[in-house]
């Protein structure tokens, strides 16, 4: 494949376990600055998608290029550094940590062994942490133990983690679960904050909450796109309906 | 105070915890022992090094090893290995049918040294060697397993094979290595008499020494971002390698360092205690050190100390008079500790260390100081750029 402007380009990417292809011959172009949310019924391999792009699980086949640069050969550290982020499913946080720990751990600095062991707190990290922590609204509990936070004040500071390392392309899956009204709405404000100088890929079922972000949606299916577009388009589409929205 | 410095010394409840430990080991034990017993605890602090090994390890860094007297023995075989050598001069090994090798490859039928033994003619070599080869061989059991990503049950199992592997072999390998009985008769260093009650008192001091600079180095691995990600790491291993991390060097690294500093507790033993044997790297002694280390508390690189020189001491009087009754006894006071005390005598003297009044000065504010120590304020800059932003 020749190369394109879009951020991110996945072709005919597939992953077969045992026979089961959970992502068949997947296309999907992400462009600079776009917000592209993913939707679809459980097992559709949304996840599976992002686990494939950011290199926790190796696609069987196809291609996927991140600003031109074919991530299918890295290992995972080597993708993050390259700028892809990627939020879990379930919150994953240092629950032993303070939140600020868990914020300063994540600066992209320091990252190899010997970095890290005379990696110096400068104030440059400090502000760095603050305006994070600022930015997910969590900077009067920074000394909090991140083991006490409520469930969507870890979601935020996962996402505060991955804002750290300043990611191109950043992955959340289903970001929202397990909040109230009021922080899914925080949380809608906060992407669309976050998504004005990269990319963002959000996998959601939450249609509310998908029609506050989406630029554009991607609807998947058994591994493959059921449909693709504006949100209004997409909503209106038949097929859709019947697989996903109907229920 | 200095920032490297305040981090090594772990802040001023750091330094005060260590200064007691100092001054117990340093002062109250060496005046209120007699030189038989003080040399017993010399040797309990031997252990400690590899106790000290454990809390970075499967402490903080989550991973359980359960062949830790593999360094302990590789170190402590190459301390031995010089000191034979130098006891075996060709003068007092006249007698031999090969003088100037060591008794026990004569008896072997071995007419030239090993060429692995030539470099322990040499002390800086032998030292070198202490520190190096358990390092290296830790690197290539920690390449192996944390680049496959082997760890948890998997590891303890695999590194207590090893110990157990490594325990045959030497004691197969008699002709080579003084095979069960060890490497006995070690008489001088570099001419020095080790075994004179001077002696004693000289390597019992080194030996703390090096203990404390153990602990000030694992202060400050531990206080870094490594000691941080460490922690991450024991937490959710999958976020830190997603946050760009190549998680299988931490690991390796961590398991380098701890096989060396059990490495210096070897070397020191057979200084010490003046022999080495297969003993000391089997299963059960690799197991014993993860109970002095859990007795200790596992978090507590201070406590690890205590908890080694607690259990030494219950082992040495109830050996003494109920022998038999002892291995039952340890493996219960491990399952109570793990149980009830999963934080062992640190997280005991944390928890009641606030009800004695005088040990409460000590310890209060401790949790708020660590906090806000952890955390700087705002810059004044980025608080303007917040509100601007
Ligand atoms: N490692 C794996 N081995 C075998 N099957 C897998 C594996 N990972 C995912 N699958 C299967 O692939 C399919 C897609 O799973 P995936 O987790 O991507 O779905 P999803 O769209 O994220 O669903 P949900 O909305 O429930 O999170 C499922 O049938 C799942 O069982
Ligand atoms: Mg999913």
């Amino acid at each position: 494949m020749s190369n394109t402007d879009f951020v991110l380009a996945v072709e005919d990417l597939t992953v077969s376990f045992d026979g089961f292809k959970a992502v068949d011959k997947l296309n999907m172009y992400i462009d600079k600055n776009e917000l592209r949310v993913v939707i679809g019924p459980n097992g559709a391999g949304k996840t599976t998608v992002l686990d494939l792009i950011c290199g926790k699980t190796k696609s069987t086949a196809g291609s996927i290029k991140f600003k031109n640069r074919e991530l299918t050969k890295l290992s995972e550290h080597e993708i993050v550094r390259a700028g892809v982020g990627r939020k879990f499913q379930t919150p994953s946080i240092y629950e032993n940590l303070s939140v600020y720990q868990n914020l300063e751990v994540s600066y992209p600095k320091g990252r190899g062994v010997f970095g890290s062991l005379f990696f110096k707190r400068s104030d440059e990290v400090v502000a760095q942490v603050y305006k994070i922590a600022k930015e997910i609204m969590m900077e009067d509990i920074l000394h909090t133990e991140a083991a006490l936070l409520s469930h969507g004040q870890k979601q935020w500071l996962e996402i505060g983690m991955l804002l750290m390392q300043e990611p191109e392309l950043l992955m959340l899956d289903e970001p929202v679960a397990g909040m109230s009204a009021k922080e899914r709405d925080q949380t809608a404000e906060l992407l669309n904050r976050i998504c004005q100088n990269r990319s963002v890929i959000v996998i959601e079922h939450d249609m509310e909450f998908v029609k506050k972000i989406a630029h554009k949606v991607t609807v998947l299916h058994q591994g493959k796109i059921l449909a693709e577009g504006a949100m209004d388009k997409v909503q209106a589409n038949e097929k859709v309906i019947e697989v996903y929205l109907g229920h | 105070m200095n920032e490297t410095l305040s981090k090594i010394l772990g802040g001023k409840q750091g330094a005060i915890g260590l200064a007691i430990l100092a001054a117990f080991i340093m002062i109250v034990l060496p005046l209120g022992l007699d030189p038989f017993r003080l040399g017993l605890i010399g040797k309990y602090l031997t252990y400690a090094f590899v106790a000290v090994s454990l809390v970075l390890l499967w402490g903080n860094g989550g991973i359980l090893s359960l062949g830790q007297g593999i360094f302990f023995g590789l170190g402590g075989y190459g301390m031995a290995m010089f000191l034979k050598l130098e006891a075996s001069d060709p003068v007092s090994t006249a007698i031999q049918s090969t003088p100037g090798i060591p008794d026990f490859m004569d008896w072997n039928q071995l007419t030239a040294l090993p060429w692995f033994w030539e470099p322990f003619k040499s002390l800086p070599l032998t030292i070198l060697a202490i520190l190096v080869v358990p390092t290296i061989f830790a690197f290539l059991i920690g390449y192996a397993m944390f680049k496959r990503r082997v760890g948890g049950v998997y590891f303890a199992i695999i590194t207590q094979a090893i110990a157990l592997i490594l325990s045959i072999l030497i004691v197969g390998q008699q002709g080579y290595t003084g095979g069960v009985n060890g490497i006995t008769d070690l008489k001088t260093l570099l001419g020095w008499d080790i075994r004179s009650d001077s002696a004693k008192y000289v390597l019992y001091y080194v030996n703390a020494g090096l203990l404390i600079a153990c602990i000030l180095l694992s202060r400050y691995v531990l206080s870094s971002k490594f000691g941080m990600l460490l922690l991450a790491m024991r937490d959710k291993e999958e976020r830190v390698r997603f946050s760009g991390y190549d998680v299988s060097n931490f690991k390796i690294f961590i398991f380098c360092l701890a096989a060396m500093i059990s490495a210096i507790g070897g070397a020191m033993f057979t200084l010490q205690v003046g022999f080495m044997s297969p003993t000391f790297i089997g299963i059960v002694p690799s197991i014993e050190m993860v109970i002095f280390a859990a007795v200790g508390g596992r978090m507590s690189l201070i406590g690890a100390v205590y908890g080694t020189l607690l259990v030494n001491f219950g082992k040495t009087m109830f050996s003494e008079t109920y022998p038999e009754l002892w291995l039952f006894l340890m493996g219960g006071l491990f399952i109570a500790v793990v149980m009830f005390f999963p934080n062992g005598i640190a997280g005991i003297y944390e928890k009641y260390a606030k009800k004695v009044p005088f040990l409460r000065k000590l310890s209060e504010e401790t949790p708020k100081a660590k906090k806000a120590e952890a955390i700087p304020a705002a810059p004044v800059e980025t608080k303007e750029a917040g509100v601007k932003a």
